[in-house]
């Protein structure tokens, strides 16, 4: 083969990265498409370089892994055998299954207004997981932010939301998002988890098998502890309260059944409520090129392939379970796609060890799942008049009236019926919510467009099945918007591949 | 959709009408597709008959459930972008006038009252106040509530009931049997299967359709605006795609652009080609489009039969069963019509409107029972 085969790799958070090198390094030409401006994905979302941060490792552990996979990134680039295409969100991966062709189309630029389609011989989507937020009368105030945006503003803007802070909801990441907060000067007045102690002594075998993991949570827990931070378990948020934006927030006990433990109300002041319960797959690049799910996540296999050839998954959008997961899934997927695109099969021996972590990982991952669960009776206790699909500001009761008198019995309905879903978050945000409320299955929402595409950029596209221009094949990326320019792969200058 | 037209009608003829579905309510093409209630794409004929006896209906209908449906009476704005599309177009106007369609010939420099915003150079239009709109899926939930029928969702029919003389006494379903003197099959793009079940023959087959959806607006389109090739495009035998973009503003914001007709089966997957030809000719009407974001696109497969007219009445081949499936793109516009029909059939009264067009048996060569 003269022309080294080209992977495209969508998404360079951890798993994206750790698999865009180890497919470099076997000599795969790299297309690394993301949409944030710089590489890291949610876990090493890396403080704007404007912003000059001194010391931006006091906010992150696992420094170290980043700063080899960082040092990796730029040797590869430099070589040529990277292409990082940074401010590109894809809004669709087609694929010409007679000539195992690829279009990976993304948006660029500021205003996300410019087409841009990568070609590719195959496809790793590691487009990680987004946060699930549980509503709550006031939970659209100005104030109440999603844990992960706190976590981002804290690593990426390095503004402190707000002074006073209140961490809720239930999850682990919790605990490091209040850690983090503390360690920045914020006071955080409370950390309620809805979870409760007992429920993590029954996961301990898993629990016991990872000594790195449980470290790392009792570092947090001592992080909490130094800076005075309480931290309520078997606790819920039953309102944020305010005028213009949040100005205060009540607690209250949880019963085992679920239900609020009368006298235990409690009012808190704070200015930030950060809250998250859980993460969920992105999973909408993968479900329009046919690949089957698995619940909410990506199905894939030992070697990360997912069932459409030519397309592998890895990190979060194939599950939940942390960053070192992702790496370890990352590095496989890259590897086993190395070798398929040379059409040898891979040796699973080469990758033994990050074959185990991922075992031991997606075990301690289950039982994470297991303990931590939205605290029960949240759907029943929504009062009518709240919000819960904030595009279309449609309310609990709208919902609610989806599925009786109207007939809805499963999410899609509801969203026809009801309006929820349908703006422009397309159901991100509120689906959870909606399948609470109505009692539907939660199933991963059909979205063909995985972000909102100017009808200038669908009218441009070249009228081909992967949206791919007839001519120019030996370009990574080819601008299919309003410019007209065309953009070249970088000479690559790889040596020797390394084999498999 | 045709399924609650014809309960409510039923119902509201003194019938016990129970509905059936194996999913819920609105979750077959109906849930998939648009709301145009038109007679402007319809060429004189049995159709366009049906589709006035609808119109008609929808408006009484707009009365009674109004912003609950959606049901908008905005009238449609049909362009020509040359002078010899527009003399078609205008030909065409003046055949559906003398069949009662009130279709108003508007000239180039009066577009712009009509539609600020259209593209400029167009060389003219016809404007139908008849063409309406309503919210699907509302409509099929709504119209079910108001039929007061009793429901069953998740129950999928997977046998009609015969008695030794061929007489339809219900069907059977993966849930238990519903029996019932009389069947009718509004399964839409599936009536096919549902009357193999009796035993009889349907071609239904499915035709597929892409919609794209916009952010939402402020109104920016008033009526529901297409190229005059559409009308050309609906009767078109050809498997090959041919986008006839209607472009209409909703009553929540978002602009709808709609659709392709495809016939690949029931392939669900993302066609670039036909949402690049969608957003091109809502572009080419409405130039300020173009920055405009898309928010979604799906995809419906249309029941359609070789004539492209429905199958609607009683079924000679299966004494007790009716039918009331196969409107391809109109589904929802002949919808009350429809159910009017199947309703006065039910219940031996006179039809309103000449039912021989639509006989269900229609596609027998040997005029039998295919059992
Ligand atoms: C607040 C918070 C705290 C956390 N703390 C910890 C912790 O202490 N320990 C731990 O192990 N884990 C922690 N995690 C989890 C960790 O961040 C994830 O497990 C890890 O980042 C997953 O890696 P990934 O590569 O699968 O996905 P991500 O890191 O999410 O990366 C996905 C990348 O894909 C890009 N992308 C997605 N869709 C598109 C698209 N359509 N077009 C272009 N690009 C796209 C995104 O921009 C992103 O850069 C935390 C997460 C959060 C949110
Ligand atoms: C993209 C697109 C755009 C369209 N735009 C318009 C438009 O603007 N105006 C218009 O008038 N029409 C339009 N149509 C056409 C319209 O949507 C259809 O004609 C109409 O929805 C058909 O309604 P129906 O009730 O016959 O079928 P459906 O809505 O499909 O209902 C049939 C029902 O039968 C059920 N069913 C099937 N088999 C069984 C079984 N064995 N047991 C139990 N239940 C069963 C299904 O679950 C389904 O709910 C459009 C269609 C598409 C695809």
């Amino acid at each position: 083969m003269t022309e080294r085969p080209r992977l495209a790799v969508v998404g360079a958070g951890p798993a994206g990265l750790a698999a865009a090198l180890a497919a470099a390094e076997r000599g795969v030409r790299v297309t690394l498409v993301d949409a944030a401006e710089q590489a890291g994905g949610q876990f090493y979302r890396q403080p704007a370089a404007a912003l000059g941060a001194r010391r931006p490792q006091a906010l992150h552990h696992q420094w170290r892994t980043w700063e080899r996979l960082r040092a990796g990134l730029d040797r590869h680039r430099a070589a040529g055998r990277i292409l990082h295409l940074t401010d590109h969100h894809v809004w669709c991966v087609a694929r010409d299954p007679a000539a195992g062709v690829f279009g990976v189309h993304a948006l660029r630029g500021p205003a996300q207004e410019e087409g841009v389609v990568v070609r590719a011989d195959a496809v790793l989507l590691a487009t990680g997981g987004y946060e699930r937020v549980l509503p709550f009368p006031g939970w659209t105030l100005p104030g109440v932010v999603t844990a992960g945006g706190a976590q981002a503003m804290l690593k990426g803007g390095l503004v402190l939301p707000g002074r006073t802070a209140v961490v809720a909801g239930t999850g682990p990441l919790l605990l490091p998002v209040a850690g983090g907060l503390a360690a920045a000067g914020a006071r955080v007045a409370a950390l309620a988890e809805s979870a409760g102690p007992a429920a993590l002594l029954r996961q301990a075998p898993a629990l016991a098998a990872q000594p790195g993991k449980l470290a790392e949570g009792a570092g947090y827990a001592a992080r909490l502890l130094r800076h005075g931070v309480r931290v309520l378990t078997r606790c819920t948020v039953v309102a944020a309260h305010g005028t213009d934006r949040l100005e205060a927030v009540t607690v209250a006990a949880l019963d085992r059944d679920g239900s609020l433990r009368p006298g235990s109300y409690r009012r808190i002041r704070c200015d930030t409520l950060a809250v998250g319960h859980g993460m969920l797959p992105h999973t909408d690049l993968a479900e329009t090129l046919g690949c089957s799910l698995s619940g909410t996540a990506v199905r894939v296999d030992d070697e990360q392939r997912t069932d459409v050839p030519g397309v592998w998954a890895a990190g979060e959008a194939t599950g939940i379970g942390g960053a070192a997961l992702a790496l370890a899934e990352g590095h496989i997927a890259g590897r086993s796609a190395a070798a398929r695109l040379r059409g040898t099969a891979p040796d699973p021996r080469r990758w033994a060890a990050a074959g185990r972590a991922r075992t031991r990982l997606r075990e301690f991952a289950a039982a994470l799942d297991a303990v931590y669960a939205p605290p029960a009776g949240w759907a029943e206790r929504l009062p009518d008049e709240t919000v819960v699909c904030r595009c279309e500001e449609v309310t609990a009761g709208e919902v609610r009236g989806a599925v009786d008198p109207l007939g809805a019995g499963d999410l899609r309905t509801v969203k026809l019926l009801s309006r929820a879903g349908m703006g422009w978050c397309q159901g991100r945000m509120c689906a959870p919510a909606v399948a609470g409320l109505t009692g539907c299955p939660l199933t991963a929402g059909r979205r063909p467009l995985a972000r909102p595409v100017p009808l200038g950029v669908l009218a441009a596209l070249p009228d081909t099945d992967t949206g791919l221009p007839e001519t120019g094949d030996d370009l990574a990326e080819a601008e299919v918007g309003r410019t007209a320019a065309e953009v070249g792969h970088p000479v690559a200058d790889a040596g020797p591949p390394e084999t498999d | 959709m045709v399924g609650a037209a014809c309960a409510l009608y039923a119902a509201r003829s003194g019938l016990d009408v129970r509905v059936v579905d194996r999913g819920p309510v609105a979750g077959g093409t109906t849930g998939a597709g648009e709301g145009n209630l038109l007679v402007s794409d319809k060429e004189p004929g049995p159709e366009l008959r049906l589709a006035l006896l609808s119109a008609r209906l929808w408006a009484e209908l707009g009365d009674e459930l109004g912003a609950a449906i959606e049901y908008e009476p905005k009238g449609g704005l049909v362009v020509a972008s040359t002078p010899g599309v527009l003399a078609a177009l205008r030909d065409f106007a003046a055949g559906q006038r003398t069949a009662g369609v009130t279709a108003e010939p508007v000239d180039a420099d009066r577009l712009p009252e009509l539609e600020p915003h259209l593209a400029p150079g167009m060389a003219g239009g016809v404007h139908y106040p008849q063409d309406a709109q309503v919210m699907p899926a509302l409509a099929a939930a709504r119209l079910l509530r108001a039929s007061g029928a009793r429901l069953h969702p998740g129950h999928t029919v997977t046998g009609v009931l015969r008695a030794a003389d061929g007489t339809v006494y219900g069907v059977r379903t993966d849930r238990g049997d519903i029996h019932a003197p009389a069947v009718v099959n509004a399964a839409g793009t599936w009536g096919g299967d549902l009357a193999a079940l009796a035993g009889v023959r349907l071609p239904v087959l499915p035709r597929r359709g892409f919609v794209l959806v916009t952010e939402p607006l402020p109104r920016t389109v008033r009526h529901k605006v297409y190229a005059a090739d559409y009308v050309a495009d609906v009767a078109s035998d050809s498997a090959a795609l041919r986008t006839s973009p209607v472009v209409e503003g909703t009553a929540a914001g978002p602009v709808l652009i709609g659709a392709t007709r495809e016939r690949v089966g029931f392939d669900r997957s993302l066609s670039l080609p036909a949402v690049r030809a969608l957003a091109a000719g809502a572009i080419g009407l409405f130039p300020f489009l173009e920055r405009v974001r898309a928010l979604r696109t799906y995809a419906g497969f249309r029941p359609y039969l070789p004539d492209h007219l429905p199958a609607i009445g009683p079924d000679p081949r299966a004494p007790g069963l009716f039918h009331a499936c196969g409107h391809e793109g109109a589904g929802i516009g002949l919808a009350t019509g429809t159910g009017r029909l199947v309703a006065q059939a039910l219940t031996g009264k006179t039809p309103e409107l000449d039912p021989a067009p639509f006989r269900p048996e229609r596609f027998d060569t040997d005029g039998g029972d295919a059992r």
